[in-house]
């Protein structure tokens, strides 16, 4: 085993400082557990880097107020949970529309409405699809440890400036209180991206009615199939060879890759995929899969199940293409899914769910 | 010495030239007679008089406001709705040296925006509010707005606005200059007439000179006409605003610059 | 040089600069512009270049010179 490095550092801070080092200037937002040690850091450090700190009067406010420094070319982050990114959503589309980039950390913890205080993963259809009007995307990297956290952090900015769009660092209140060594990024020297304002008009704009929506969904198109293209981001092991494949992202993926382990030693063979980008979701990872896999297997740590519908997806795409094996041209393993709505599974409930599946008592749910 | 422009003197009579500024040269979509285009002409000449036309940006509103953008030849966001006042504290925050207004109606201001622009005034942000102030929502076909005033008839209170269960006309500049010490300077002018307009540009300049200084937020709330949903001619609805409007909001500086005479910097 | 120069293709026709001339020197011609609105003409006699239709008029359409 490799020594961890770095000094121990709670995973919020950690973001937060990250952010700071990637050359993050302005922070508005709104308190919510389990997210907000990451506000409150930031109210002291941004001020030490020459920053600007507001506290919003509400989730709203906060989103807007990030639309206006990102306009200005500032680098901008905020972060939430739950029911407070859901009051982010319309800002989250304007962002897209106005092809500002900006960092939303969202914190997820369990639950519909006000939800719990309990770490989670059932924000994923709401981030990789978005919960605002239109057909926007935002990237979504999805974290596993406090380093992994800290990395991805400065790769978020990067990739919403590249792409100039939202990046969403979808983490989970286990991550976020929890403290791990962590070697955290260099400092940089922050820039303002060249179409911010400047007071000077120095980029045009055209007037709201006046847009051509066939061209823009054209650009739109290339923009996103540009970046499912190029920065799709997965872990992954064992999978040439596994009869079963665990599909797991963040803490459940790191879990996840403990039962792989003790699975294999007892003689299974199972491998698994971790997705490091929700959006895109790591397809190119399903195609190194062994082409007789009998099985993939979801571990997530929500209610109905909802990175089962990107893995079944990719595993009928994936099945499609191998049709010379397949009675009719198509053969999509079946993708299995017990849900484990809220925490982190522990190995031993992982390795539970891959008994049920040989042994018929979970049943696929595509 | 006075003489008779008409007549053929040797006297001669010093005519100031008028000429829009290029800020907002350009045709606007608002309706006939709507007090929008005096309202954007007044702030864009007090801009070029305060040397500030190339160094202003625009936080638009959601409605009749939206249509500034087609003609506006300055940095701007077209803000979500209700939302300028959220997004001018940043650009502001971030961009401390360019003059940042936020441009709305009453609805955008008032209604949905009510959270977002209060709580600008309530900490003193350093940019200006413009308001403009047609007792409707205009844009979405005249519903009613929180500056309808009582017995007024508008889409959603056909029968004429029950104040008893929809509230009183909201007046903000003077929320401000009673609530909000820090606040540098808020006011309330109207495009009415010749003379109301010449002082509504006093009270814009004041305002706008108030940002350059650093003295804290200012606001200015214009009353504007709006013919098409008052059903009425252009003249009608400036006599309106005169006769019906001004009484349930009252014209003045209601909170006033604490340095005035001083030097803006 | 007119007093007052004109840009009939911004005119709206309505009508608050012919409400408030001092002179009544304007008024709407018999033509229309390519908005289909029946634009303001200034009798430049009558005119005397007071800027009151450059001050009400919302769509920029006067501009006056000016003496120097």
């Amino acid at each position: 085993m490799s020594t961890v490095k770095g000094e121990m550092i709670k995973g919020n801070e950690a973001i937060a400082e990250a952010a700071i080092r990637a050359g993050a200037r302005f922070y508005a937002g709104y308190p919510i557990t389990p997210s907000s040690e990451i506000m409150e850091y930031m109210s002291w450090r941004l001020k030490e880097v020459g920053g600007a700190f507001v506290q919003a009067e509400s989730e709203i406010a906060g989103i807007n107020m990030i639309i206006g420094s990102a306009a200005c070319g500032v680098r901008s982050i905020t972060a939430s949970s739950g029911p407070g990114i859901s009051l982010k959503q319309e800002g989250m589309t304007t962002l897209s529309d106005e092809e500002l980039p900006a960092v939303v950390v969202n914190v997820v913890r369990y639950g519909n409405g006000i939800g719990t205080l309990l770490s989670a993963q059932c924000d994923y259809h709401r981030e990789t699809r978005g919960g605002g009007n239109g057909d926007y995307r935002c990237i979504v990297l999805c974290p596993s440890s406090v380093q992994e956290a800290a990395d991805l952090t400065v790769e978020a900015f990067d990739l919403a400036e590249k792409y100039r769009m939202v990046s969403v660092l979808m983490t989970e209140g286990a991550l976020g209180q929890m403290m791990e060594p962590c070697v955290l990024p260099e400092m940089q020297t922050p820039k303002r991206f060249e179409w911010g304002f400047d007071g000077k008009y120095s980029n045009k704009k055209i007037g709201i009615f006046d847009r051509d929506s066939m061209k823009e969904s054209v650009a739109l198109n290339e923009k996103y199939n540009k970046v499912k293209e190029i920065e799709q981001r997965w872990e992954a092991q064992h999978i040439e060879d596994a009869e079963y494949v665990f599909v797991a992202y963040g803490m459940p993926g790191r879990a996840t890759i403990g039962a792989v382990e003790q699975l294999r030693a007892q003689g299974h063979k199972v491998g698994y995929i971790r997705p490091i980008t929700a959006w895109p979701f790591p397809e190119k990872a399903f195609e190194q899969v062994n082409p007789d896999v009998k099985g993939y297997i979801s571990i997530e740590a929500n209610a109905t199940g909802q990175l089962v519908d990107d893995i079944a997806l990719t595993v009928m795409r994936q099945g499609k293409k191998k049709g010379s094996n397949c009675v009719g041209g198509s053969c999509p393993a079946p993708v299995y899914c017990n849900p484990h709505v809220y925490g982190v599974p522990s190995t031993k409930a992982i390795m539970e769910d891959y008994s049920k599946v040989l042994s018929g008592e979970l049943k696929e749910v595509y | 010495m006075a003489a008779n422009a008409n007549t053929n003197t040797k006297t001669k009579v010093n005519i100031k030239p008028r000429k829009v500024p290029a800020l907002i040269d350009r045709p606007m979509s608002f309706c006939p007679g709507c007090g929008h285009g005096i309202i954007i002409r007044l702030i864009a000449e007090c801009l070029e008089e305060l040397g500030q036309d190339d160094n202003v940006i625009f936080g638009i509103g959601v409605g009749c406001s939206s249509l500034l953008g087609g003609g506006l030849e300055t940095d701007r966001l077209h803000c979500s709705h209700g939302r300028a006042g959220a997004v001018c504290t940043a650009m502001k925050r971030v961009n401390p040296d360019n003059v940042v207004i936020s441009y709305q109606g009453d609805g955008d201001a008032y209604s949905i925006g009510i959270g977002e622009t209060t709580s600008a005034a309530y900490r003193n942000e350093r940019f200006t509010t413009f308001v403009v102030n047609n007792t409707n929502y205009g844009m979405t076909g005249g519903q009613m707005s929180n500056t309808t005033m009582p017995g007024q008839k508008t889409t959603t209170s056909p029968d004429g606005r029950d104040c008893t269960t929809t509230g009183m006309p909201l007046r903000f500049p003077e929320l401000v200059a009673s609530q909000f010490d820090a606040a540098a300077y808020a006011a309330r002018g109207s495009v009415s007439t010749p003379a109301n307009i010449n002082k509504t540009k006093t009270y814009i300049k004041k305002a706008l000179e108030a940002q350059l200084s650093g003295e804290g937020y200012s606001v200015v709330e214009i009353l504007s006409s709006c013919p098409t949903n008052w059903g009425m001619t252009a003249p009608e609805a400036m006599k309106h605003l005169d006769q019906a409007v001004t009484p349930h909001f009252p014209l003045g500086e209601f909170k006033i610059r604490t340095k005035e005479q001083g030097e803006v910097k | 040089m007119s007093k007052v120069l004109t840009k009939p293709q911004r005119c709206k026709q309505c009508g608050l600069c012919v409400a408030v001339c001092p002179k009544k020197a304007i008024s709407f011609s018999t033509e229309i512009n390519t908005a289909g609105y029946l634009f303001t003409v200034i009798d430049d006699e009558a005119c005397i270049a007071c800027g009151i239709c450059y001050t009400t008029c919302p769509d920029g359409v006067f501009e006056i010179p000016g003496t120097n």
